[in-house]
Order: structure tokens, then sequence, then C-alpha cells
């Protein structure tokens, strides 16, 4: 058994060491937010917050993250900033299809966390490995710099 | 040439044609009012149809057979119910419906999602759906009050009576579901609408921003398996042998299962069944297309359209004399739809009964297949319709389903079928490659005299059994974009050389649109250039008869500026498209950089779509379906080596990402007329608008994608 701090609470776990963390958190966990899409850190479906650090779940074993804390988007609302992007989320009526949002949105917080005034280049440089097919990039970009606002404000 | 995968989709699809066909007449709105009403506790709901169901709390449930897949159908079709029945908006919510004919797709005749058809299919039904109740309930009212209805008017989910009585919908369910359904419910005059036409916030939102929104990969049940299945890995190819001993020692693995698409292991959990399928030792016989490559198949398709085709459309003679004559070839490659959510499917395959829990677009032809492969009828097998992450025609085809279903069959248990990404990259439900070969001539004045089209490409409906044989030897969707071509040249013929490399084809977002269109804009293209003339005045002078894309395009024309000054390495290019219903105009702004790679900054859209539900929709969609041809033409190609994909993952088959995202504006043409389709004809014009850019930027014409 291995244990994981989960969104603020002790779980055990029993997969093996070797497990990603994405498949702990939906397949042992009913943890069903945080999406698999490719399986090998590239697309950014799958990002969760370890120690506050946005982290690619699929590729992360669940041994290298034992005793760290996790955040999932089930969660991130606990966070004055995960609250804020959420709301920003649905004023800029962001998702299409939906499937990647809990990633951008994790992705979103994280960059706010560190940066709370990003500048366009800075939205590329932290968004651009979360890919998105329904093409929702421009409202993606609009609600972080909503809040943003919304948190200077 | 037909292989398993294919023989097993087009008996699934004639077979459900024909199940449904008879089903078709009898779409009805009061024929479902039992699902509706199906497990719903006392006090009796109002439910006088299918579509919709008030209680005494006065919440408005619509019930939606349409499958939603980013393109905001839920929404529309709350908003065509709520418009008509004078809902409290904020009381609305949206119910998927599960696989029945009362929810058959008028257009499509079948319960499926796709081809753009849902508003158009839905705009009278979904309204008149509306008025019904709603007449209910002021009979209700005027009832209770000893009044004429003629003197009750509604808003906000109340009856108001001229006197100023009024009672709430909810209060008024139990009188009105006593009311005898009325079939004359009249409906609004668009002026009166207060929801239609608004860009309000989709319902769906919410769910899709706090993770709870269950997509079909989410599905759990207990007792549930998770399977991983090694797909053949050529069209047709068999299993020579297995050695699956290492699979099953692997912690977690229960069941290593054989069945015609494959050998799947079934394991508690995703990742168990990865490592299992990947530790399966298999030879595959690969069968005739062992030797597939796309040099043969780029040749094949090139080669035939040096010979006469089949003749799509003729008109005039185009051998009648001219001064001078442009030729130019065409090509693009096969493409996966790569939706983010990968191809998945719960089934659980009981006695006497069946349920699955699919992300799919045709529930209606996916019940009718798990009942052919089970042996079950059709009302035995219950479909729930999952959230899709993604479609873009990818989630019509049944392959999840079909393979779910037999692994639940095999196993005795629920099982949930996941696709890797690279399963989903390998599928096999390609975009047709095709090729097509033009000649156009121009008089002594650069006025345009004919234009010939030769297309080259597989039949897609064909592959998804859609029809037996060709009618006149034509696939609609392989000339889909070429034979409407819009333009008013006095000799036009336009033929179609069927070609069959092998491939398994599937529609995929705007069908041929998707490579027609930018054939012929970027052609038409080249014929402005000859003629000297600008690719704005040349195409309008070709349309007077087609005042809708005229608008478009004069829109489009005018919003981004065309013909003013650009800054120092930006280049315009411009392109039209009616499809779905709809008229697109679109003008690209892009610039090359110093490697010769292109850069496109803005692209302004404007669209005919008819009467708008919701315009932040229909732009959104305009947008999204530009994001995914952009994709396409500057990145993505399936290509072919020894039978087998050569594309896995997102990293050999990428897609636009933020930082490369354009600045888009999409202008919506005022119009009364009937809606358009909205989720596709954004798409088509995108790709030829930047591609006659790049022209204007350096003087070569891309005629091959990717660039």
């Amino acid at each position: 058994m291995i244990s994981l701090s989960i969104n603020g609470k002790t779980v055990q776990v029993s997969a093996a060491p070797d497990t990603p963390l994405l498949w702990a958190l939906r397949d042992e966990l009913d943890l069903t937010g945080t999406k698999f899409g490719c399986g090998a850190a590239i697309c950014g479906a799958c990002v969760v917050h370890v120690d506050g650090q946005p982290t690619r779940a699929c590729s992360t074993p669940i041994a290298d993250v034992a005793g760290r804390q996790i955040t999932t988007i089930e969660a991130i609302h606990e966070t004055r900033i995960g609250q804020v992007v959420q709301a920003a989320w649905i004023r800029n009526d962001v998702p299409q299809c939906g499937y990647c949002q809990s990633g951008q949105i994790m992705s979103a917080a994280a960059l706010l966390a560190k940066n709370p005034k990003p500048t366009d280049a800075d939205i590329d440089a932290a968004m651009r490995r979360n890919l998105c097919r329904c093409g929702t990039y421009n409202q993606i970009r609009a609600a972080i710099k909503d809040a943003a606002t919304a948190l200077g404000a | 040439m037909t292989t398993n995968i294919l023989t097993t989709r087009r008996d699934f699809l004639v077979g459900s044609a024909a199940a449904t066909g008879a089903l078709v007449i009898g779409f009805t709105l009061t024929g479902a009012a039992r699902y509706a009403q199906a497990g719903t506790a006392a006090p009796v709901p109002l439910a006088p149809n299918a579509f919709l169901r008030i209680t005494p709390d006065g919440q408005i449930t619509v019930i939606c057979g349409l499958s939603e897949m980013g393109q905001g159908v839920h929404m529309g079709i709350a908003m065509l119910v709520a418009e008509e029945l004078d809902a409290d908006w904020k009381r609305v919510r949206l119910e998927q419906a599960p696989a029945d004919p009362a929810y058959v797709n008028p257009m499509l005749r079948m319960q499926g999602t796709g081809g753009s058809t849902s508003i158009r299919g839905s705009w009278e039904p979904m309204r008149k759906a509306g008025a019904t109740a709603r007449q209910m309930l002021v009979r209700a009212a005027a009832d209770t009050w000893g009044a004429e209805p003629a003197d009750c008017r509604t808003q906000d989910s109340r009856v108001v009576h001229k006197d100023g009585r009024s009672l709430g919908y909810g209060e008024l369910v139990e009188a009105a579901a006593k009311v005898p359904v009325p079939t004359d419910a009249p409906l609004k005059d668009p002026k009166d609408f207060r929801i239609l036409g608004q860009g309000l916030t989709r319902l769906d939102t919410p769910a899709k921003v706090n993770g709870s929104a269950g997509f079909g990969i989410d599905t759990r049940l207990p007792g549930m398996l998770t399977a991983v299945m090694a797909h053949a890995p050529v069209p047709g190819a068999k299993v020579a042998s297995v050695s699956d001993a290492a699979a099953k020692a692997i912690p977690g693995v229960r069941q290593v299962v054989h069945i015609p698409q494959g050998v799947a292991v079934l394991a508690d959990g995703y990742w168990p069944a990865l490592k299992g399928r990947d530790a399966l030792v298999i030879k595959w016989d690969d069968g005739a297309l062992g030797g597939l490559s796309s040099e043969t198949i780029s040749k094949s398709l090139a080669d035939a359209t040096t010979r006469p085709g089949k003749v799509a459309r003729n008109e005039g003679d185009v051998s009648a004399p001219a001064a001078k004559t442009i030729e130019a070839v065409y090509e693009v490659p096969y493409l996966a739809h790569a939706c983010m959510e990968p191809m998945n499917c719960t089934a659980w395959v009981r006695a006497g009964e069946a349920e699955i829990w699919s992300p799919t677009q045709a529930p209606g032809p996916h019940q009718a297949i798990v009942a052919q492969v089970t042996g079950l009828a059709p009302a035995q097998v219950k479909v729930h319709t999952t959230y899709l992450g993604g479609g873009f025609g990818r989630r019509f085809a049944p392959d999840f389903t079909i393979a779910a279903t037999l692994l639940s069959k095999a196993a005795g248990a629920p099982v949930k079928l996941v696709y890797t990404r690279e399963d989903d990259t390998r599928a096999w439900f390609y975009r047709p490659a095709a090729v097509t070969r033009f000649t156009a001539s121009l008089d002594g004045n650069g006025n345009p005299v004919s234009l010939t089209a030769r297309v080259a490409a597989p039949s897609i409906m064909l592959a998804a059994g859609f029809v037996k044989e060709l009618p006149e030897g034509i696939d609609d969707p392989a000339v889909e974009g070429i034979k409407d071509c819009p333009y008013a040249f006095p000799n036009l013929r336009v033929e179609y050389a069927q070609t069959e490399p092998g491939v398994p084809v599937w529609f995929w977002r705007s069908v041929g649109h998707s490579q027609n269109v930018y054939f012929l804009e970027a052609f038409v293209d080249e014929i402005a250039a000859a003629a000297g003339k600008d690719p704005v005045e040349f195409r309008r002078s070709l349309l007077a008869k087609e005042p809708r894309l005229r608008g478009a395009l004069d829109l489009a024309a005018r919003k981004a500026g065309w013909g003013t000054p650009l800054p120092t390495g930006m280049h315009r290019g411009v392109a039209i498209a009616s499809s779905f219903g709809s008229y697109v105009a679109q003008v690209a702004e892009v610039s090359v950089d110093s490697t010769g790679r292109p850069r496109v900054h803005r692209i302004v859209a404007a669209v005919d779509c008819g009467r708008t539900v919701n315009p932040e929709i229909i732009r959104r969609q305009i947008e999204g379906a530009i994001v995914y041809g952009l994709s396409a033409a500057l990145y993505e190609k399936i290509t072919f080596k020894d039978g087998r994909v050569e594309q896995g993952n997102f990293d050999d088959y990428p897609m636009l990402r933020i930082n490369e995202m354009p600045r888009v504006e999409v202008h919506i043409v005022p119009s009364t007329e009937a809606p358009g389709g909205i989720g596709e004809p954004g798409l088509p014009a995108a790709t030829p608008a930047v591609i006659n850019a790049l022209f204007a930027a350096t003087g070569k014409r891309v005629r091959k994608l990717p660039v």
C-alpha cells in the first residue's frame, strides 16, 4: 500500500508502485475529473498539482508522489485562485466538449499562483502544453486575464 | 476491398437503417411521453411529449436525444423548448435521452448527431414541444380561473391573466397534465423571441469546469473490468498466434479475450490492462493490405485523375475555345479525428438484456448493433449516452461499442474498453486522402470560360454502408464542395474517379468540403491571379446568383479591411464556402518566418446561418472549426508504411496550440432565413484562406497538405 495525500486527505492506494497517479485517481479513488488524453505527458488533460506544481499525472508514478500534497480539479475551488479561475471559466463560457478543461484550469491556476499578472507570452509559455481539440484557446486566454483581473481587485 | 471491420460496420449500418426506417414515420411529439415519466415518483409531472417534463416544484427538464460533443446542442435544444414554453430560464435543466425511436433525428432518419443537422432538424419540432406544453398550462390556468385562454399570457414560467392574477407553471402541473395534448399549438412570431438569439451561458459549463461532467471514459460499475486491446495493425489482419503467459502474470490482469477486432486484456483498471496488453506476444497475418504505403496510394489517386471519371456535373462545353488555360493538381492526406477523449465504451451484457455507456454520436444505430451482436431485441438494449470528449464524426462509428459489447459478453462482466491514444490514432476511420486535377480557361479579357475538375477519392458512403452501390457512380461526399461550385463558369464539368486504396474511411468534420473547398478555392485564386484580378472582386463577379455567399464575402472583406494596407510582412487571403445550409467567408492574415513556416495572425469570418439560436455558440463553433481546419492544413497527416499507420500520439500527429492561435473575429449576417448548420461550416474556408494568403506572401501555391 502507498499512502497519498490527495485534496487534503490521506488515502491508502493498493495499486502497484509504478502505476501513474492518473490511474490511481481515476480507477481506485473515483476522482475522474482528471482526464486521460495521451498517456505520454504531451496533451495536458491530466494536469494536477503536486506541492502546488502543475504535474502530468499520466506520467507520474504514485511511488514518486507518496507523502506529497496532491490537488485535483475536484478540490481546486478550495483555493482562492482555483475558485477565481473556475468563475472566470464560467463567465467566459470557455468549454466546448470540456474534456481538456480540467487540465487547462489546473495549469491556469498554477500559472496565476506564480504570476498574478501574466502577459500573453507568459500565458503561451504556461499553456502551450495543454491541447484543446475544440479550439477554445482564445477563450482560455481571455478567462486567464479575467481571473488575473479578479485576483488583483 | 473490404475487411472484417468494414463488413461488420456495413452490416450494422444497413441493419440499423432498416430498423429505424419504419419508425421515422412515427416521429411524433407524443410518442415517448412514457420515457419522460419513467422512474419519476408521484406527483405525476407534466410531460406532454418526449422532450420535456415539468414538475410541481417548477423545475423544467428538457430531454435531448442528440449527443453533446462540444457543439452546444444541449443548450440549443433547451433554448428552443424554453422559448416557446415561455420558461423561466433559471429553472431549465437538460437531461440526456435514452436511445428510443422518439428521438430520431428527422434529418438523418436515425437517432444520431452529425452533418450539422441538429438545429436544422429541431428548429420546428422542439419549439412545437414547448408550445404544446405552454398551451396546456394556459388551458389549466384558464380553467382554474373560469377564464378564457385568450385573456391569458405567459412569461417566465407563469400564466398571467389580463386582470393581473397569475399562477406559476409548477402550481399548474397537476391540472395541466389532465388537459388533452393539443396538436395545433401555435409558434411565436420570431419578433417575440426573448431567449432565441441571446448568447446565454451554456448549461453544461459548470460541470465542465469542476470535473464532474460524466464522459464515457468516466463510467464506473461494480465489478467492472477495464480492457485494453491489441488492435489489428493492418486493416483485415488476422491473429496468427498469441502468447499471453506474460500478460496473465501481471498482477491485476483477469482475462485475455479474443474477439474478431483483436486480443484484449481485461484487468482491475487501465494500468494493469495496458501492461498486460503490451506484454502480449502476437504474430499477425497482415493479409492483403500488408504492403500498403502512402507513396502507392498517392500515385494511384494521381493516376486516376488522368483518366475520365463519372460525370457528377456537366454544364455547357468545357472544350469551348479560350485564350489561356491553367492546370493544377491538388492533394490531401488521410486524417484522424484525434478527439481528446480516446475512444471507449462500457458494456454490460446480461441474460436477456444489455446496457452500454457510450460517448456515441449515434445512440440509435449503436443500440441496433448491440442488439445484433448479442442476439437481443433493440428494446432490450439500454443506451446511456454520456458526454463526448469531442466527436467530429468519429463517434458515429461503432467499433468501440461493438468491441466492448463482445468483451462483456465473453467475460460475463461489465467491461470498459479504453483505446490508448495510439490505438485511437491507428483505428482506421480516416478522412479520405484525395487528389483533384483542375483545368480552367480564360478568354482574351481574363473572363472565365471553363472549369473542369476531376476528383479521385475513395467512397465514404460505401465504406459506411449507407449505400450498397454508388448512384450513377458518384460518391456525394467525395465531390461535395466542388460539384456544387457556386461560381458562374459558363462551362463547367466535374468528374469523379472512385479510387479505393483499401484504407477504411469515415466522416470527418465537414466531410468532403474539408478537402474540396480547399482545392476549389485555392484553384479559383489561381484563376484570379492568371486573369490579373483581385481575389475578392473576381469571386464577386461570379456570384451574382449566390446572394448569401456574396453577402458573407462582402461582410468578411469589409470587416477585414480588404484592400487596405497591412504591416510589412503580413498578407491576406480570402475563401468562401457554402456547406450544411450555411454560408461562410473568411479572410486570413498570414506572415512567413525566416524558415519559411507560416504564422496565421488573424482570421475574419462572416457567416450567414439564417436565424440564430445562440450567437455565442455560433461564434465558438466557427472559431473551433477554423482551428480544426488549420491544424490539418499546417500539421496533420496519416501515412502508411508496410500497411501500418506511422503516427500514434500528439507528438507525431500534432495540432494547433495556444501559442499559435490566431485572433478570430466572427461576424454573423443578420437573416430571417431558416437556420443553417453550424458545427461544420466554419471549417472548409479556413484552409484555402490561409493558403491564398501564403500565395500572396510567397508567390508559391501550396497544392499539397499539410503545408
